[in-house]
């Protein structure tokens, strides 16, 4: 079997345990790349009946205005239903002091919004597009994450998940993240987007941008992110590999206008996808400490 | 292009990680980023070369102990192949995570450090290798360095290695044997420039080269996962059933039954996504629409209307028992299996395996990893196939209701 369909068998077995085994489930959708992967197996899993369960956006309020338009785009073009919990009223509603500096981000502060965005909507199963090949903290997920009550992750004393066989028995109060695309690798991604022609928002292919630099990586100029008086910003054609909001994702030089070129670029790349994600340079174990806190 | 899943097994400090660090790095696997953070980590824990462990090992408890906690996956391709490697740990108490790892992998590198020979965990995880029908074990005799590269050492451990093999009953056409050093890098990717006396492929050529042999069950086997209803203007009184065929393949217009039921009826579409195909194989995920309305639901096994309805109640099986608290005979289990579930009671426990003489022997006591056979009474008629005839349809998990823990892992014998 061509490894694209072994992934897309994988896949949509994950959604439709997770349709089974759960009374509330949400997909976690973040506008990027991924999540628009989850939304298109989601609709292969459950045809032609519509996906049973919403999509949930955590809005820092930074985004891509493109991946926002794309994000309005998709939920009418597959009439799907969208919750938007906004971090700008987590902000507000809980009086939180929003960091300050040039690093500025409301990385953190999405775990808020969603753990709020859990309990207000009693969902017990979260759908993420988190793949292993991301991260090394990713790469010790399970495909059944179980979730406490606080949304923390105990990562020394997982279920073990054995064949094909997903465990979703929960407590009242917790909560299962689910990985449908836990085997899948950014290449894969890519691949499948080709060859099912799915469509993306358009930061992904080589645009022009007002952009400066700063630690060595390309960050997108924008009301969110401040930069200083010698960080100078110019107009370069650039892409993103990856989209997470505009303070936390860093974009690459590139001329790849169209998916045969993104796909020679990624074979060739000497700097793996999330070397442009500004939010895992925090720290060695910045994504295992997020992941513990409830970061999806 | 197809997926090679491995996984790694062996003891603590046998380098594992390490291995699958080489691989990774002798194949140019690794962005630059990824060897730059490794490098500035290995500085920090003063260590003159790269680290290779800690490509995989990614918790930070992990990192401080330098072991590995739980499953790591870790991603490759060659030209012609893709694996997903399960590095699992070595440590005794966390076997769960490398049962966990090796069922949903097709081959097991099983490590041995080739100055400590053979071990109580390099016997356990052979064990578990054949519990799980592996289909293939490579023997991986490492740190071959710090046996100044001894032909001796290496054939040594395979006669005694092909002697447990033996003693188990584990297929020898099914086992191979390389001498490496994870290390230094000899026999990874790279020939040893230390070992002319082996003329066997390197690990990644014996990947390469792997034949895997297909499931050769092909009865057909339908596990309902979740029934479609789109109550929509198009597909008003529509009713699809999402499952996996597990084994064997259906066509459009075949005759099928349920076998709970016994209830018969033809296929009459068969949806891949959106697509109508014409016929369905293994591990296909696919949606199946039948001709007559039929009572199916989750659980439901389908299967080829041929064949004997099962109504058996009891069931002799094979456990791996992963839970701290041992097993309970006064307590009921869930018992998993696909979408099916039931209550059960285990009867009686058999005989358990002891991992020291490879005998099964009489015990009542099922504690953490211990591997034994029980006689298990249902609820409900459980459908599930002899492990040995199909290994798709033939294994299950138990659960404590208390604790929603799964606690074992079961095959049917």
């Amino acid at each position: 079997m061509n490894y694209l369909d072994e992934l897309e068998n994988e896949s949509v077995y994950i959604f439709r345990e997770v349709a089974a085994q759960f009374d509330n489930p949400v997909l976690l959708f973040s506008g990027g790349k991924d999540s628009i992967l989850m939304v298109e197996l989601a609709i292969k899993a459950f045809y032609p009946a519509p996906i049973p369960f919403p999509l949930m956006h955590i809005d820092t309020g930074h985004n891509f205005p493109e991946t926002i338009e794309f994000r309005d785009y998709l939920v009418d073009k597959y009439n799907l239903k969208l919750i938007v919990v906004s971090v700008e009223e987590t902000i507000n509603s809980k009086g939180i002091i929003e960091e300050s500096g040039k690093y500025a981000s409301r990385n953190n502060l999405q775990t808020i919004s969603l753990l709020e965005g859990i309990n207000d909507n009693k969902f017990d199963a979260c759908l993420g597009g988190a793949r292993r090949d991301e991260e090394k903290a990713r790469a010790k997920e399970r495909i059944f994450s179980v979730r406490d009550d606080f949304g923390q992750w105990d990562a020394k004393n997982q279920r073990p998940e054995l064949f094909d066989i997903l465990n979703g028995a929960i407590n009242q109060g917790e909560n299962m993240r689910v990985f449908p695309i836990s085997n899948w690798t950014e290449l894969d991604v890519w691949n499948y987007i080709r060859r099912e022609n799915i469509e993306l928002p358009s930061v992904y292919f080589a645009h022009k941008r007002n952009v400066f630099y700063r630690d060595g990586m390309i960050w997108p100029a924008s009301d969110f992110v401040f930069s200083e008086q010698d960080e100078s910003i110019v107009e370069q054609t650039v892409r993103f590999r990856t989209v997470g909001d505009m303070t936390c994702t860093a974009a690459v030089e590139s001329n790849a206008d169209n998916l045969d070129l993104i796909i020679t670029e990624i074979e060739s790349a000497l700097i793996s996808e999330r070397g442009a994600r500004i939010d895992d340079k925090r720290s060695e174990a910045a994504m295992e400490k997020r992941k513990e806190t409830g970061y999806f | 292009m197809s997926i090679i899943r491995i996984s790694t097994a062996g003891s603590v400090d046998d380098g594992k990680s390490t291995l699958i660090g080489r691989l990774l790095f002798d194949t140019k696997s690794l962005p630059q980023d990824k060897i730059d953070a490794i490098q500035l980590s290995s500085e920090k824990k003063g260590l003159k070369e790269l680290d290779l462990a800690l490509i995989t090992d990614g918790l930070t408890a992990e990192r401080e102990q330098g072991i590995t906690i739980d499953v790591a996956h870790i991603f490759f391709s060659t030209a012609s192949r893709k694996y997903i490697i399960a590095d699992t740990p070595g440590h005794v108490e966390y076997t769960r995570n490398m049962v966990t790892g090796a069922s949903n992998s097709q081959v097991s590198m099983i490590l041995i450090d080739a100055r400590k020979g053979i071990l109580e965990q390099t016997r356990r995880h052979l064990f578990i290798a054949k519990f799980l029908e592996m289909e293939q074990v490579l023997f991986v005799i490492n740190k071959m360095d710090l046996m100044d590269y001894n032909q001796q050492t290496f054939e040594s451990l395979k006669d005694e290695l092909l002697d447990v093999c033996v003693a188990i009953d584990f297929p020898l056409d099914r086992v191979s044997f390389v001498p490496i050093s994870a290390k230094v890098g000899d026999n990874v990717v790279e020939k040893s420039k230390h070992m002319d006396w082996y003329s066997g492929p390197t690990i990644l050529g014996y990947l390469e080269q792997l034949n895997l042999r297909a499931n050769l069950n092909d009865d057909f086997r339908f596990n309902v996962q979740y029934v479609v209803r789109p109550q929509s203007a198009d597909f008003s009184d529509f009713r699809g059933y999402a499952g996996k065929v597990k084994s064997g393949t259906i066509k459009v217009g075949d005759e099928i039954q349920v076998n709970s039921s016994g209830q018969k009826s033809r296929v009459l579409r068969i949806f891949k996504g959106n697509s109508p195909i014409l016929e369905a194989g293994p591990e296909a995920s696919v949606l199946i629409e039948l001709e007559k309305a039929i009572d199916i639901s989750r659980g439901d096994t389908l299967t080829q209307s041929h064949e004997d309805v099962v109504h058996d109640k009891n069931l002799i099986a094979q456990l791996c028992w992963l839970d701290k608290r041992p097993l309970n005979i006064a307590k009921k289990y869930l018992l998993r299996h696909a979408g099916f579930q039931t209550i059960v009671a285990i009867n009686e426990v058999v005989k358990t395996l002891d991992f020291d003489t490879l005998n099964f022997m009489v015990s009542k006591l099922v504690e953490q990893n211990t591997i034994c056979e029980v006689e298990i009474k249902a609820a409900a008629p459980i459908y599930l196939d002899n492990f040995k005839r199909n290994k798709k349809n033939g294994y299950f998990i138990l659960v404590d209701r208390d604790t929603n823990a799964t606690v074992a892992v079961g095959v049917k014998q």
